[in-house]
């Protein structure tokens, strides 16, 4: 991970945000936003990235707390997944009622 | 015979003022937290005023159409917002007062969402239909609002130095103008023996537990009432309300019924 993300000009931690559609889905990356604390960027989250009903559920976590991969692992990490196109479940037919897959 | 029509006539006139009472508060506070569109501290907040803005714009809105129709002038509401001069507006003087700094605006905030939302909890079972319902819907906005505050006014209070010195400013310039919340007259008391509408003298001593508590976990002291603000209820304001109208009533009176 970079450096910590404390030191934002204006001295606010940055914060990662997932919102929940609607029950029964997962929570999605939404975007991130600056706050003092969780509670605040849950406050925060509420007000930029809910207000046209996007939401039932908000996460949010500190960008620095995050683990990412790294642009240079691209080959190793996902590269020999490529190949291999019997793991998509592309031989079976969907029920018409399956609709979040 | 005349009696009973004098006795409808006072109604509709008490009806008429408390619809515009409680819609000229949220008018005027709205158009005061709009004024913060591209100034707040940062990006999440400028967002986060202006949704309270337009919460009460919303509200605003219920009220004074609902204040038009009980009227039955032929005004509607853009009428009662944009034509109305600074002497027929009955808005309290704390919803009017400039934004300040940061910690201003918040204290501002705090006392008033904290009346609003002790208010609107109690007009839900108003016996006049419409105003239940603007109750109903109002009261989870005013419950957000007056958590915004109280976050902010701990954080400012327990804050640096600076905030802290900023907070209890704010506090103590702002306390003078809240007693007027509590001020009840004739329209408010004979609305609320019907069931009508709240009387607001009712709501004080919740709202001072529950401000100072609040201004207890900032670590503010709450200040010594040394004199209170009042006549806005009446039509007479502070001399920042003239500015705020001229703004607010520039384009309608500019452009009278302009659309887009």
């Amino acid at each position: 991970m970079s450096a910590p993300t404390d030191a934002q000009p204006h001295g606010l931690p940055l914060w990662e945000v997932f919102i929940r559609g609607r029950r029964g889905l997962s929570h999605v990356h939404a975007g991130s936003l600056h706050a003092s604390d969780a509670t605040m960027a849950l406050r925060n989250a509420r007000d930029v990235y809910t207000r046209r009903s996007e939401g039932v559920s908000i996460w949010v976590v500190r960008s620095d707390a995050i683990c990412a991969s790294s642009p240079d692992e691209i080959d190793p990490f996902f590269a020999p997944a490529a190949d291999k196109v019997y793991r998509h479940p592309t031989f079976y037919e969907l029920p018409e009622e399956v609709r979040q897959m | 015979m005349t009696e009973p029509v004098d006795a409808a006539n006072l109604m509709t006139t008490a009806l008429f003022t408390y619809a515009l009472r409680l819609g000229d508060d949220a008018l005027i506070l709205s158009q005061r937290l709009s004024e913060w569109a591209s100034r707040a501290p940062e990006i999440e907040e400028d967002i986060a005023l202006t949704n309270i803005a337009l919460d009460l714009l919303g509200q605003a809105r219920a009220l004074l159409d609902y204040a038009a129709v009980v009227e039955a002038a032929d005004r509607d509401e853009d009428d009662l917002a944009y034509v109305r001069t600074e002497r027929e507006f009955c808005n309290v003087h704390l919803v009017e007062q400039e934004n300040g700094d940061f910690a201003h605006t918040i204290a501002r905030q705090l006392f008033f969402s904290t009346y609003q939302l002790f208010l609107y909890e109690e007009l839900i079972s108003s016996t006049d239909e419409l105003l239940a319902g603007v109750a109903a819907k109002a009261v989870k906005e005013a419950a957000y609002h007056h958590d915004h505050a109280l976050q902010w006014t701990v954080r400012l209070g327990d804050g640096t130095d600076d905030s802290r010195r900023r907070m209890q400013a704010a506090v103590d310039r702002l306390w003078p103008f809240t007693s007027e919340l509590f001020d009840a007259d004739e329209i408010e008391k004979s609305l609320a023996v019907q069931g009508i509408a709240v009387d607001p003298s009712t709501l004080r001593p919740r709202w001072e537990r529950a401000v100072s508590d609040a201004l207890a976990t900032a670590t503010l002291a709450l200040p010594p009432t040394v004199w209170t603000s009042h006549g806005g209820r009446r039509g007479v304001h502070t001399e920042c309300f003239g500015y705020l109208l001229a703004e607010m009533q520039y384009l309608h009176r500019t452009h009278p019924g302009a659309s887009w």
